[in-house]
């Protein structure tokens, strides 16, 4: 009977304190957090941390579940707002440790790895700032609807699709750089 | 272009298919956190609030949470409460966003006194000290190796601060905190102890696994260890993952700009012909570059946007005539051996009471990229500045371009200023650009607003972005040029950084018989729009161009400074069909010749064997012979007037200052001509002869070279 039961329902019933329903909506949705979190962070090992945090502190977050949203929507929140918080720390970190001279030779560096490592789909958001990454992520990856996208990330629509024809334009530029 | 994204989308739906048994630990994880969590009923702090804007605008909101000890107390203890870590606070290196040394991190212990410092590493290179491989954090542990930790342990503690981890900020907002820490207290109180005896313990490894214990239980366990942590391994995947760097914003502005003028033979041409040019965008992009630390690229700065971004008191016109030309000679500051000639054109400032009606179009950018708030907030200010001193029989409208063009509010007297500004406060910001179609609209709306007798111009704001639906700036720039024959004039205002389309603009700006200014600042605004208004929107003399034929006898070299991009050729200067820039009302127009005398020990080309010095009977002894001709407004026929440079004419402070910022901009472009003249020299004659300054734009600019020459070095 749960396997049948919507996700808004099991979310409410998991954040009464549930658990047969939060075991079924952590089981349903464990693979669309990886997908998503892969995508947003680019590295496998990386997205399984991501959504082992994210399972970890899922109950917790229950706690704010309030049905306004579909839960999917809330989810893909929650997940974008654990990877911003990832590449927080990360830039902070980096920056720390290194200053920033050592910081943009070593940024240099890898970004010319990362070309030499010829894998498309890497250069592609390598190019990308990280707002562009995210909507690239939902609204291709996930197949959001701009809208959808614009909820998750707490922008516009019409800011979602200038971000789109601004990843056409990265995209174009860096095919035509290829061809030369 | 379909397909690039079409491309995109099928990688990255190919997600790697998640581990079976990372799946199985999160799962057994979610739900042993989910059974603890029953019966404790504290509030998490709201995810939803959490950064919905970009990442970088989480850690500038950061940098300012941790400007005072007591904050960095609080929130660091609130850490440790939960954690129980040593937690090391790099406060003053943060703050400024100064590299912090590995070496010294390790300096400050907060949590009162309890931890040791953690390690003193050995100073690595903390790319190689960065495992490369994905499993870092187990490593690290294992090894438990000092400069491997150490170096670890350097960047950590700000993570921590900034987030310690998904579930200690959820739980850590203040009192909440105490409900995840009271459950997990047994747990976490060992590890706790353990910090205070020493730091660097390695725990077992089983737990940094995480396999066994609940993650929470691991963390407060792995943290209390001392140097490592889950934390740590996301570091550990940098190297490796590059992609998920805060890589900065790309930059994808572009620039007009052409090489600097190389040094002429008079000999082998005599002739110099450029159109005037009014605008001052480059010298706004250069203060915004130079205040936002760091120096502007050569292609940014255009040295005659910078001298003419000043004004100048240079003598008015006599009777009726539309502009005076002053011509000054004195020797130059960055080379004893030239001369520089200064050419000034002042526009006459007619009667601000008699000013033809002015019908204005604002064809504003509302595309997603406006969002920011130097873009259409900044934008909405500026033209609500500008309204003040409209005229109540001036007309106005408002175009706007994003998505579809709209005509958001249909021509309006300037004296209804509420329906004005109302329609000003509701424009926002959403869509891509559709530029092309925007320009036509207003130019539609700025014809049915034309009456004879009235100036119309539109007022073009955008942050150069024209993406969709012109592939080609050629186009719209010869489309633009068809236009300007209706006798409508067309300024661009730029705003915001990161997507300024500088070329277009310009582009746009000079074919379209208009201004290209960039408003950073409200001030800037206010300079642009309210202290020249007249002179940005009623011009008094159209295609005005220069023409200075050097006497060979007087001048053997010569070298305009700047104007690079508004050259002309000979035969351009006499023919009526060539479009060149405008004069506004009370404008200065200020261009600056280097020029150097025959046997003069700073020729730089030898004179030729075989070249015969040309006999001149008229005029020996002068320099030149300035030539210029201009329209008077819409008509098409050009008016000539002729002045000899004798050579005789003096200097002033104006003309100084406009030398000391001509060398200001040559040092930003790192010019070949200023020998060992530097920054220092730039500044004392400007300073010298700032002159009275009302505004104050001059001694701004004294401050931006003592900037410039601080970020040089």
């Amino acid at each position: 009977m749960l396997m049948d039961t919507p996700d808004e329902m099991l979310a409410t019933a998991a954040a009464g304190g549930d658990r047969a329903a939060f075991a079924v909506l952590v089981g349903r949705h464990y693979d669309r957090i990886h997908g998503l979190a892969w995508r947003l962070t680019g590295v496998k090992a990386e997205a399984e941390d991501l959504t082992q945090d994210i399972c970890a502190a899922l109950p917790v977050k229950l706690r704010n579940w309030r049905g306004e949203a579909r839960f999917t929507t809330w989810l893909y929140r929650v997940v974008v707002n654990a990877a911003h918080d990832l590449r927080r720390r990360q830039a902070t970190r980096l920056r720390a440790a290194q200053g920033w001279g050592d910081w943009e030779i070593a940024r240099q560096d890898e970004i010319a790895v990362q070309a030499e490592a010829s894998d498309w789909l890497a250069q592609a958001m390598t190019r990308l700032s990280p707002e562009l990454r995210d909507t690239v992520a939902l609204v291709l990856g996930e197949e959001m609807t701009q809208a959808e996208a614009g909820v998750v990330l707490g922008v516009s629509e019409g800011t979602i699709a200038w971000r789109m024809s601004e990843v056409k334009k990265r995209l174009r530029a860096m095919a035509r750089e290829d061809a030369k | 272009m379909t397909d690039d994204l079409d491309d995109l989308r099928a990688a990255l739906k190919a997600a790697p298919a998640p581990d079976e048994d990372a799946k199985t630990r999160a799962m057994r994880l979610a739900m042993e956190n989910f059974d603890r969590l029953q019966g404790s009923h504290e509030a998490s702090r709201s995810s939803e609030d959490r950064p919905r804007a970009a990442p970088l605008n989480g850690v500038r909101r950061m940098f300012q949470y941790l400007t005072s000890r007591p904050a960095l107390a609080i929130s660091t203890s609130a850490a440790a409460l939960l954690i129980g870590v040593a937690v090391i606070l790099p406060v003053a290196d943060l703050r400024i966003g100064k590299p912090v040394v590995p070496t010294e991190a390790p300096k400050e212990v907060p949590v009162a006194k309890k931890a040791e410092p953690m390690v003193t590493p050995e100073p690595a290179p903390a790319t190689t000290a960065t495992p490369t491989g994905g499993e870092g954090a187990t490593l690290t542990a294992e090894t438990g190796n000092t400069a491997q930790s150490g170096a670890d342990a350097a960047p950590k503690p700000d993570a921590e601060v900034v987030a310690t981890d998904e579930l200690a900020r959820a739980d850590a907002s203040d009192t909440a905190s105490s409900a995840v820490v009271a459950e997990s207290a047994p747990e976490a109180e060992a590890p706790m102890e353990m910090a205070e005896e020493a730091a660097p313990v390695s725990p077992p490894v089983g737990d940094l696994v995480m396999g066994a214990e609940p993650r929470l239980r691991a963390e407060a366990k792995m943290e209390g260890g001392g140097t490592l942590g889950y934390l740590a391994a996301p570091s550990t995947s940098i190297a490796a993952a590059p992609e998920v760097m805060p890589a900065p914003v790309e930059n994808t502005e572009a620039y007009s700009n052409e090489a600097p003028n190389p040094v002429k033979v008079t000999a082998e041409e005599p002739v110099s012909t450029f159109s005037i040019d009014v605008d001052t965008a480059s010298y706004a992009v250069v203060r915004s570059s130079l205040t936002g630390g760091y120096l502007p690229t050569p292609e940014q700065v255009r040295v005659e946007e910078m001298v003419n971004y000043f004004p100048y008191a240079y003598a008015a016109p006599e009777g009726d005539a539309a502009f005076a030309s002053t011509v000054s000679v004195m020797p130059t500051p960055w080379n004893p051996g030239t001369r520089l000639v200064t050419i000034g054109i002042q526009g006459a400032l007619p009667e601000v009471a008699a000013r033809p009606p002015l019908n204005l179009v604002f064809l504003i950018d509302t595309s997603g990229s406006m969002e920011d708030a130097n873009k259409l907030p900044l934008l909405k200010q500026s033209l609500s500045l500008m309204l003040a001193e409209l005229r109540p029989e001036d007309q106005v409208s408002i175009v706007t371009y994003a998505g579809s063009a709209g005509l958001v509010l249909p021509p309006t007297a300037a004296k209804d200023r509420a329906a004005i500004l109302a329609s000003l406060e509701n424009l926002s910001a959403g869509g891509s650009t559709a530029g092309a179609a925007g320009l036509e609209l207003a130019y539609q709306v700025a014809e049915g607003m034309k009456a004879d007798g009235e100036v119309t111009r539109i007022l073009l704001a955008t942050d150069g972005d024209f993406n969709v639906g012109i592939d080609d700036p050629e186009g719209l720039e010869a489309y633009v040029a068809r236009k300007r024959e209706t006798g409508t004039y067309l300024s661009v205002l730029g705003f915001g950084r990161g997507n300024l389309d500088d070329a277009t603009m310009q582009a746009l700006a000079q074919n379209g018989n208009g201004t290209a200014a960039y408003i950073d600042t409200l001030s800037e605004a206010r300079k642009v729009l309210v202290d020249q208004l007249s002179g940005a929107l009623f011009p008094i003399a159209d295609d005005v161009k220069i023409q200075v034929e050097w006497n060979p006898a007087t001048v053997a070299e010569y070298r305009l400074i700047g104007y690079e991009t508004r050259s002309l050729r000979r035969e351009d200067f006499n023919n009526d069909k060539v479009d060149a820039g405008e004069i506004g009302a009370g404008t200065q127009v200020t261009a600056i010749y280097e020029v150097t005398a025959p046997g003069s020990d700073a020729l730089l080309n030898d004179p030729l064997r075989y070249g015969a010095a040309t006999a001149t009977e008229d005029g020996a002894g002068e320099l030149g012979f300035l030539r210029l001709r201009w329209k008077a407004p819409g008509k098409d026929t050009s008016t000539l007037v002729e002045t000899p440079i004798t050579g005789q004419e003096p200097a002033s402070t104006e003309t100084r200052f406009a030398a000391a910022i001509a060398g200001f901009g040559q040092l930003l472009q790192g010019s070949v001509y200023l020998g060992d003249w530097g920054w220092d020299e730039a500044i004392a004659l400007a300073v010298a002869n700032r002159g009275e300054d009302a505004f104050g734009y001059r001694i701004e600019a004294v401050n931006l070279m003592r900037l410039a020459e601080s970020l040089s070095r």
